[in-house]
């Protein structure tokens, strides 16, 4: 094998081999430590978009762990979509890092970098596997790291929120060995490629129970991704973490997401006897309720954070009544707006981050107080954001949503999708506005407990990166737009993909 | 009774008590709860396998019926996985019940004022 074909499993290994040695040099070398966990997300950088450039020619690339061959070896896969979830995963784990070292976030607990680092671990590997228990792992890689990184520099609100969100995630997790375990009993194989060809050739009596399994693995992905009625977790959860590490957290919804996009046509696509499509019919309501449920939180929303986390939850919804339709005109224009929508996310959480650092007293609530330092720049960038995230020109969420009513249009639907997406958007702006005018444009005289406090400026950088990045996305939307069409290609023409791993075509 | 039967029950059985104890509304139950389901799912995931006695795991030239090794290697991992689990709600409900003065899992004020009722 060439050097070029090992680079796939470069996003895995390099976290985790700078993570151990961030955690050995953190305690008496502090600067090598956060140098070495930059070098980290930059490399991973570097190596996502080394893949993306490798997956340009349509192929679909194999990683044969050890060498032991699929069915029975645990593969990687490099497709499209994977290429594009690693760059989004390690853009925006730069942009977070930067925030966290800037805004000294790091300096409030001892093991910020490592725990980071076996985040992207997790996120990258999940990407990539092709192997079912192998998605298992990689899930609790990184949920065992996010629960660290949510509890990071502690405090009472976010313990109680997290007590929730680790038993939820472990309660997820089982149901999701229950489920995997269903399919290895039903198909005899892990490894989602020969899933697919043994699922198509199951006999008439075991139909119930894969239909079963089917569900369930859906319901688990459906949890991760906080798809209602299972979202109750996310806004609680988001809002209490500290802000840049709920940045970093956008993409832990879309990681259910890109599960269910991967699995769902794979397995159990049109062959899979009574688990055809199975989930389909649930999906679509319930990511359009999703996204009602989001915006309204935005609208209720009582500081920007919870806003932020009302916001990711909705906009989950909104990318998921694109793929539930699993059409593949709405996938392209589902995969176009995935990135934007992590992005714009993290963007407004960081934001917030910026607000509640200059508003002692205040934070980030949504009430009015004395004039704070910056604010003019606080302010554009909030209401950058805010655009982004509810989707209206000129930033890339006006492109994403057009493109999935664009999509989606003469679908039976239609209406429904239209109806929610046109509706919530107009839900968010209200909630936006109202924050905004409160804290930008109301102030109160500073009374003797308040005083404004100056950071400096240097935690403006990230967000300002953010909102850069959906500039560019939207300049750059047409060669964007190809990228998705393409990786929405291979997704629909699952034959392919399996072509790739099991090239005997046999089992 | 044969062994499904019995394990089936062992499942069934495990499972109940696990989610009535992830339903309860003190942090320890609910750590309890989740100990049970883990239980309930590594027998489940070994079943998957097929219920079989007295084969070995490994394949030779000699053995021509063996046991299903898979399973076990799984029900190894997802051991492992949730030791570390139960490990980290134990310390997190520790550290929430020094923090907050309740074991209630909300830790609302309204719970420890119910706590401190009840300690009357």
């Amino acid at each position: 094998m060439s050097a070029a074909s090992h680079l796939i499993i470069a996003p895995v290994l390099i976290p985790a081999v700078v993570a151990p040695f961030a955690l050995l040099v953190m305690r008496r070398r502090r600067r090598v430590g956060v140098a070495l966990s930059l070098f980290g997300c930059v490399a991973m950088l570097a190596a996502a978009i080394a893949l993306m450039a490798q997956a340009q020619d349509d192929a679909i690339r194999v990683y044969a762990i050890g060498g032991w061959q699929p069915p029975f070896g645990i593969v990687l896969v490099l497709a499209r979509l994977a290429a594009i979830m690693l760059v989004l995963a390690a853009t925006l784990a730069t942009l977070v890092m930067t925030h966290a070292v800037v805004t000294g976030l790091d300096r409030k607990g001892w093991h910020f970098h490592p725990m980071f680092q076996f985040q992207l671990l997790g996120l990258n590997g999940a990407f990539l596997t092709g192997d079912l228990f192998n998605l298992f792992v990689f899930f609790e890689v990184l949920l065992i790291a996010s629960y660290g990184l949510m509890l990071h520099g502690q405090g009472t609100a976010r313990l109680k929120a997290g007590v929730h969100y680790v038993v939820i995630n472990i309660v997820g997790s089982t149901l999701f060995l229950i489920a995997m375990g269903l399919l290895y009993g039903l198909t005899g194989t892990l490894n989602m490629a020969d899933m697919s060809l043994r699922v198509a050739a199951l006999p008439a009596g075991d139909q119930g129970l894969l239909r079963a399994a089917a569900l369930l693995l859906v319901a688990v992905f459906a949890l991760k991704a906080a798809i209602l009625p299972l979202h109750l977790w996310l806004p609680r959860t988001y809002a209490a973490a500290a802000p840049a590490v709920a940045a970093l957290f956008a993409i832990m919804t879309k990681v259910g997401v890109y599960a269910i996009i991967r699995v769902v046509p794979l397995v159990f696509g049109a062959d899979a006897g009574a688990a055809a499509w199975a989930p389909a019919p649930w999906l679509l309501p319930a990511a359009l309720l999703t996204a009602l449920v989001g915006f309204a939180g935005v609208l209720a929303g009582r500081t920007v954070r919870e806003q932020a986390a009302y916001a990711v939850l909705a906009s989950t919804g909104t990318l998921l009544s694109a793929v539930a339709t699993w059409r593949e005109d709405a996938l392209a224009a589902a995969l176009y707006y995935l990135p934007h929508s992590t992005l714009a996310g993290a963007a407004l959480f960081l934001v917030a981050d910026a607000i509640g650092r200059r508003r002692a007293g205040y934070a980030d609530s949504a009430a009015p107080g004395p004039g704070f330092a910056d604010r003019q720049a606080v302010a554009a960038l909030f209401m950058l954001a805010a655009i982004g995230i509810v989707g209206l020109p000129p930033l890339s969420g006006f492109v994403g949503k057009l493109l999935i009513l664009q999509s989606t249009f003469g679908a039976d639907e239609a209406p429904w999708i239209w109806g929610t997406v046109l509706g919530t958007t107009l839900i968010g702006i209200l909630g936006f506005a109202r924050t905004g005018s409160a804290i930008f444009w109301k102030t109160e005289a500073a009374n003797a407990a308040s005083r404004s406090c100056t950071p400096g400026q240097a935690d403006l950088i990230a967000p300002a990166a953010a909102i850069g990045l959906l500039g560019a996305l939207t300049l750059g939307a047409g060669p964007v737009t190809e990228q998705a069409a393409a990786a929405a290609a291979q997704i629909i023409a699952p034959d392919r993909y399996i072509g790739a791993v099991l090239p005997r075509g046999a089992s | 009774m044969s062994l499904e039967f019995l394990v089936a029950t062992a499942i069934g059985a495990l499972t109940a008590g696990g989610i009535y104890l992830c339903l309860r509304a003190r942090t320890f139950q609910v750590v309890l709860g989740l100990t049970l389901l883990s239980y309930a799912v590594n027998l489940f995931l070994f079943a998957m396998g097929r219920l079989i006695v007295d084969r070995p795991p490994l394949w030779s030239k000699t053995t021509t019926e063996y046991a299903d090794p898979l399973p076990q290697a799984l029900v190894l991992t997802a051991i492992v996985i949730t030791f570390g689990m139960t490990a980290l709600a134990v310390t997190l409900a520790l550290r929430s019940f020094l923090e907050s003065g309740t074991d209630q899992v909300d830790g609302s004020a309204e719970a420890r004022a119910i706590d401190e009722e009840a300690k009357r």
